[in-house]
Parts: C-alpha cells; structure tokens; sequence
C-alpha cells in the first residue's frame, strides 16, 4: 500500500436535471501513475474528468473529490482557478477548438505561466520556445508565433500538450486526446507523454474508448457504463481476466473477419482507370493552383466483393469515393459502371446509374435530413425510381427493408415510418441510412467510414448487419476507412492511399502479413493489432 | 418515447407556446390584425341596419342617397346631418351602429367642437385636425400599416430565399458574381430614390411596396446564403444526390426546409421595421396619399399639434405596443427554433 493517493475521488455523483450522468463513482490516482476510464460514449466519463476540475456548468454534484488530501468540491471559485492549469492540466480531444484561433500558440502557452508563475513576458516566451522543443515541434523558434490554424492537427496537439505541462502539473487529465488524428500521429503523441510523464513524474488520466491504447500504455483501467464504474484494476489483469459483464463485451468488440469466399467468375462491376481529382486553390489575387486530391487511381471492383480503402486523413480515399459515384467531377481518367461510363454521363442515364450504386456516409447525425420522417427518407429514392409502385407496394418496400436492417416491431421498434431521425441512437440512425441506399437494390454501396462515428459495440453489429446484406444480395462494397481492423475484418482486397497516391494494393490477409511498401508497415504498427 | 411522433416543427411550436409573453403577444397580435382587417364592421359612420320610415336599409352595405330618405341632395347618405337625426328620432324609425360609429375620412361637419376636438362622449379619443374621429383614423391606419408590412415581408422574404439558395447553394462563380451585385445594389440610396419617385410619380400604396421591395431582401438573402451554403455540404444533401434527385428537388425538399429558421426567427423583426418605414416615410411626406388614413400622417399631424395631445398620444402607444408585441414574438420564435434548447 502506497502513501495517500494524489486524487481521491469518493462517492461522486453527477446530476443534470433529473437524469444522473455519473453515478457514485469512486476511485483514487498515485503520483505518477497513469490510469485509464474507458467506456462507451454517454457513460460518463467525459464528465467525470471535467468534474474533477468543477468545469460541469448547470449540473449538481456530491461526493468528494480529494487532491492532496483537500477536497476540491469545497473550494471557492478563485481557488479552482489558481489549481487549474497550475496543479491540474488539461488536453482536449479536438486540437483546434481547444486554442484560440485569434492568438499566437507561443502568446497561449506564455498566458499560463504569465497567469501562474507571474513570470515576465520575454521569460515566459522562451520558456514557450524550450517547452515546443520538448514535446517535439520542428523549429520551435518559428513555430512559437505561428497561430494555430498554420499547424497541422498532431502539431497542434504538441502545443496543447505543452501548454498543459507549462506549470508542471501533478495530474494531467487527457480526454480523448488522440482520437481526432491520425493513427501514426496517435504514436508518436502517446510515446511523448510516456517520455514526459516519466521525466515530470506526474499522474495522467486517460478518458478514451479505445481499448487498444488503454492496454498498451496505462498501468490501471476503470470501466464506466451508463455512470456507474462497474470494474477497475490493473490494466493486464481486467483484460486478461474481467469480472464484469460489460467489461468482457466491450473486450469482445473486436471486430471479426466475416468475409466470403468470392466466386471466381465475378464479372468486373466497377472499374476506375487513372482517376484524377483536382481542386484549384487560391495562391494570390488572381491566380491560382492546383491541388491534387487523387491522382492517378485505377481500381477495379469485381460482383460481391469489398474493396477496403485505407488511408489517413488527407490521403484522398474519399474524394476516390465520391468520383466514383459521379458525385465529384474528374480532372482525368475514367470511370465505368459496368459497361456504361458513368463519369461523363448525361442526367437521364446517369439517374439510372445511380440506382445501381448508392452511398453510406460517416456521420449518422448529418446524413439523415432531420426535418423528414423516416418513412420519407427511406422511400424517396424508391419514389424517384419507381414512380410507378403503388402507396401500399411503396410502404411495404420500405417496411422490408426497415425490417431487413433491423428496425422493425419484430426488434421493439413501432411506428418507424412516422419518427423522425432524432427519436433514434447512432447505430439506428446507420441502419437508417442503409435502409435509404439497399432500397433501391443497387450492385454496388460506397461506405464512407460507415462506422467512424459508432461506439465499438455498435460498430460491430452494423459491420454484421453490412456482412450479411452483402451475403444475402450479393452487394459489392467500396469500403472506405482509416480504421485497419475494420477493413481487415471486412474487406476481401485492400487499397492504401497517401497524398492522393495508391501506395499499395492487394489481398487483405497477404498485405495485412507482409507489406510491401514501408508507409503500410508503419500504417500496420501503428494500428497494433493483435 | 412517446406514441405519437412530433416533427421538428411541432417542437418548435411546443417551444413557442412555452414561452408565455411571446404566445400571449402573438394572441393580441393576431387580435389586434383581425379586428382591424374588419375595420368597417369596428368602426362606421355608417349605421349596420336602420328603419325609417317603414323601410329596411343596410346602409353599411348600400348607403342610399339622402333624396331616397326624403332629402334634398342626391348624395350618399351623411348620417350624422341633424336632418337624418331628427329622421331617426321619429317613432318607428332606428339605426344600429357598430361599436365606434365613426370612419377615418369622414369629418364631421355638424359638431360643436373646433378641430381637433378633445376626447368626449362622442369621439372616444377626440378627433384630429381635419375633425376626424382618432380612434377610427388608428384602427385604419393600423390596418394599412399592418397589410403593408405582412405584403413587404412576403415579397421580400421570397426574394430574399430565392436569391440567398442560388447563391447558396450552387456557390463558386455564380455566388461571387451575385454577391458583388447584391453590394452594388445594397450600396444605392434607397432614400434618395424613395424622394425621386416620389416626387415623379403619384404616391400609391404599390408603388411604394415595389420600391421597398426592391431592398428589402438585401439582408435576408445573406442569411439564407449562409445557411445554405452550410447545409450543402451536410451528409444528406450529399446522400440525395447520391439518389440521383434533380437540384431543385434537393433544394425543396432537403435544404431549404432547413435552412428556413433564420427565416421564420426574422420574421417578426421585418415586419417590425417595415411598420417603421412605412411610417416615417408618412411622417416625411414621402409615404402614402393624404387620404389614406396612416400612422406616420397621424404622427405628423400631432407634432404640429403639440397641444392637442390626444393624436400623439393614442398613435405613439399603438404604435409602441405594436412594436414590443412582434419583439417578444420574434424572441419567442427565436428561442423556440434554437436547437440547442430540448
């Protein structure tokens, strides 16, 4: 047994209105431990961390929260404000919305230690230069007075890492704080605060729903549902052996290889040759350059089969998506729906074509109109299409439908038809949206990270749901993502994209066993999986 | 959940009605426009039904010449002139009059009292310079107020969408280009060419509703622009066109229905200052023919009335009430459509 632990947190409880969001919650940190709170989103973590800081507006709290032996929830405004960013730092999810856009990154982290260790302004820049240095920034000098749009996304969670340890903080409370970048930024991120919370010798607590960072790189995990803290222990010993329910469904949330041998006969249903994206960007007044999104793609999708696109942000896989649904115009190359050439059609063939490829987007909040029923934004492709269907043969389509993807009164779901997109939850909202494009019985769905947006059970289920459509229909998918262990688990071959380049291409399991190239190696190493 | 569904919109009007002051409001508001919609059936010189002399007249529908009634001119009816009173006070013979037996243009000649008349028994709120009843040049320049702004927000609420979705929504050159015609036209004088016309034309009602018109959607269209241009790029416009729907579809059926709330929430305040153009360009002599009884002549007429405080009065407090009526709608409105509010 240690000595009194850093923060104590007992019996903390978390209410806004009536509805309880943390729910007599207790655990404690050491100096210099790094302890991890995973769970789904909407249980409760994220207000767990922000509470620990008396961030949460308009919600009543009971409960102690200790720190260094005094409890926070008895303390005045002003002391909260002397603790924080001082004894307590604090790193965001979302890099960008977390600086202030109007100020300099050197001027922002010069604020803290100006604020707390009323150091004078010349100090406090070169001290916002060393700390740049520290968490690894190129050219800190240079970078110190770049505002934060003129950095790039991991640049920019460097800056809020070194703002956050400007004081040397006891805790430092992470929420999220890799989820919005890129899977080899995401490394090099958490091996600085390895390296650093080592040489400070601060505690870190880590809110994040990914399994896979929790087990490589915290010694402690609590597992949080629906507010309650139902398990917490030693990271190997809660996923080598979990107690709970729930914690033994969230480790099983991998997602399993569910492809089909495909027939060897599949005839060629999409087929891109030397596909080419560009956009003009403003370079001054009056001229202008070219910025090449894709350049160069050739691909070809055969009947049945899932072509995995893999890439990171940036990489053009989905603006490759979207010309290949004649949704994005081509500066080169050509694409072919079958036989018919789609990139150039003409409206009336081009409708038909669209009828035999449809899309399934990210964001289950955006793509779903919310002013219409879903009844409405099920059966408007199918009125567009097939004018010709009766009201009763109309409802019936999209009842099947509704009722193949799940959302029926056979799975407890009534009236769907008149709801409206808010009444449902994310994974919902995506069976939704495939409902809208499987309607129309197309050849071939473009999924655009269909399941980016969805807490990791769910994530699985709809990957089921898209695996036995496929299965049942005979759909080939052009599945687009950056999560590998979704394209392993679904994609008969893969594609990895970078800077508008195909890097590499070929079978699934070959490429995931021996890269060719090295950016997959790191693309591979990166995602760790097991 | 609850069994019965209810659409964004219905929310919103659950919102709205949560709102006390600006539900109350928009009650008396639809109040106050009714009742002046009906002005003849408020306020009339002439009676609704009258018997004289064995015979049934509705004057207020057909106002027979004053020979038919045994008089000497073949002119309508006055039913104030003391030969009519003197009719009616036979035996046999009555006229029923609507609560506020007086017109806006008519001046009654056969009172005792100088113009304007202070408030009495017979002119509820006196009468103004021209010995017209006040209460009744209110009830109907409130009612051309109130129709002249519902009919220039219309028009420039439609424009204004029109304009603001094609800029919008198909951005790039056609928006740059509109965008700079929207400034140029912005950067006109209105006022100096409200003056002009004026002072070429006859002053009319219409023409003074195109030429507002021909400004009004300046503002509105930069909102919906913005909104479209936002909801463009949204998911499901993307999946609609994935369906293959035609432009026009899109715009009807997906983006424009969400991008009406700054539409609706900036109703109330368009209308709230067109009530006030119409009724400053009135006080300035630019506005509507003198014989149209209006808000802002009403105004003017008591500024060179200081004394009689009886025209400035009524006219500021109605006008007051009416502005602070359509604010808290516009509040209400406001808060109703503010999704961030469950």
């Amino acid at each position: 047994m240690r000595s009194t632990p850093l923060l104590d947190i007992a019996h903390l409880t978390v209410r806004f209105g009536a509805t309880t969001v943390v729910d007599d919650v207790s655990f404690s940190i050491h100096a210099g431990e790094k302890l991890a709170i995973v769970g789904e989103s909407g249980s409760g973590k994220s207000i767990t961390a922000l509470s620990i800081l008396r961030l949460v507006d308009a919600a009543t709290t009971s409960g102690s929260i200790g720190f260094e032996g005094k409890d926070l929830c008895q303390y005045s405004e002003e002391q909260m404000q002397v603790l924080r960013g001082a004894q307590i730092g604090m790193i965001f999810q979302e890099p960008m919305t977390a600086l202030n856009p109007l100020y300099t990154v050197g001027h922002q982290i010069g604020e803290v230690l100006e604020l707390h260790e009323g150091l004078p302004k010349k100090a406090a820049r070169a001290r916002a230069v060393t700390l740049l240095a520290r968490t690894g920034i190129p050219s800190p000098e240079l970078r110190v007075d770049f505002y934060p749009h003129q950095l790039s996304g991991g640049q920019r969670q460097r800056a809020m890492i070194a703002m956050a340890l400007a004081c040397r903080p006891k805790l430092l409370i992470c929420d999220e704080p890799t989820t919005a970048l890129d899977v080899t930024v995401q490394a090099q991120i958490l091996a600085l605060l390895d390296e650093l919370q080592r040489e400070i010798g601060m505690a870190l607590l880590f809110i994040t729903h990914d399994l896979n960072l929790v087990r490589r790189f915290t010694d402690r995990v609590g597992v949080m549902e629906r507010g309650k803290l139902v398990e917490i222990g030693a990271t190997e010993a809660v996923f080598s052996d979990p107690q709970h329910a729930y914690t033994r469904r969230l480790l099983a949330t991998r997602p399993e290889r569910v492809v089909q041998a495909l027939a060897p006969t599949a005839e060629v249903l999409v087929q891109g040759r030397e596909v080419r994206v560009s956009f003009a960007q403003a370079a001054g007044w009056f001229s202008s350059t070219q910025f090449h999104a894709v350049k160069n793609a050739s691909l070809s999708l055969h009947r049945g089969e899932t072509l995995g696109i893999v890439g990171e942000s940036g990489s053009g896989k989905t603006t490759l998506g979207m010309a290949l649904l004649a949704l994005q115009s081509l500066s080169g190359g050509q694409v072919f729906m079958g036989q018919q050439r789609i990139d150039n059609a003409e409206r009336g063939p081009l409708r038909q074509m669209r009828k035999r490829m449809q899309v399934v987007l990210q964001d289950p909040f955006a793509s779903l109109s919310p002013r219409m029923t879903v009844g409405q934004i099920v059966g408007e492709g199918l009125s567009l299409h097939q004018p010709e269907l009766s009201r009763e043969e109309h409802q019936r389509k999209v009842l099947a439908i509704l009722d193949e993807v799940g959302l029926s009164e056979k799975n407890g779901q009534f009236g769907v038809l008149q709801r409206y997109p808010h009444e449902f939850s994310g994974g919902q909202r995506q069976r939704i949206a495939i409902a809208r494009a499987v309607v129309l019985e197309p050849e071939v769905l473009v999924l655009d990270e269909p399941t980016s947006a969805l807490d990791a059970s769910v994530q699985q289920q709809v990957l089921a749901l898209l695996a036995e459509l496929q299965q049942r229909r005979g759909l080939s998918y052009i599945f687009i993502s950056h999560d590998l262990a979704v394209i392993r688990a679904m994609a008969h071959r893969v594609m990895v994209m970078k800077d508008g380049d195909v890097v590499e291409e070929g079978e699934t399991l070959a490429m995931f066993a021996a890269p060719q190239q090295a950016y997959t190696r790191d693309l591979i190493a990166a995602a760790h999986l097991a | 959940m609850s069994a019965v569904s209810l659409s964004p919109l219905q929310r919103a009007w659950a919102r709205f009605q949560r709102n006390r002051l600006g539900y109350w409001s928009l009650w008396i508001f639809v109040a106050m426009l009714l009742v002046s919609t009906g002005a003849e059936l408020f306020s009339n010189d002439k009676p609704v039904v009258a018997r004289i002399d064995g015979q049934l007249l509705f004057p207020i529908l057909n106002n027979p010449s004053e020979k038919a009634l045994g008089g000497d001119f073949a002119t309508p009816t006055d039913w104030k002139d003391p030969f009519i009173t003197e009719l009616l006070e036979k035996p046999g013979n009555w006229a029923v009059t609507v609560f506020n037996p007086h017109s806006a243009l008519s001046t009654d000649y056969f009172t005792k009292a100088a113009p304007p008349a202070p408030p009495s028994a017979k002119n509820w709120l006196g009468t103004d310079s021209k010995g017209r009843d006040m209460l009744a040049r209110l009830v109907y320049g409130f009612r051309v107020s109130i129709w002249f702004a519902l009919a220039l927000t219309l028009v420039g609420t439609t424009i204004g969408i029109i304009m603001g979705s094609i800029m919008g929504y198909f951005g790039g050159r056609i928006d740059l280009t509109l965008q700079r015609v929207v400034e140029i036209w912005g950067a006109v004088p209105e006022l100096y060419f409200l003056i002009i016309f004026a002072a070429i034309f006859e002053p009319s009602l219409a023409l003074l509703l195109v030429l507002l018109s021909m400004w009004s959607w300046l503002g509105l269209s930069d909102y919906v622009r913005a909104e479209f241009l936002r909801n463009r790029s949204l998911e499901y416009v993307k999946a609609a066109r994935a369906l293959g729907l035609s432009n026009l579809q899109i715009i009807r059926r997906h983006v424009l229905p969400n991008s009406l709330t700054p539409v609706i929430t900036f109703i109330p305040f368009r209308m709230s200052s067109a009530i006030l153009a119409l009724t400053s360009l009135d006080f300035l002599g630019l506005g509507v023919p003198a014989s149209v009884p209006s808000l802002g002549e009403l105004l003017l007429q008591g500024k060179a009335n200081l004394d009689a405080w009886w025209i400035i009065f009524p006219t500021f407090v109605l006008l007051t009430l009416t502005m602070l009526l359509l604010t808290f709608i516009g509040d209400a409105l406001r808060d109703a459509f503010d999704t961030r509010k469950s």
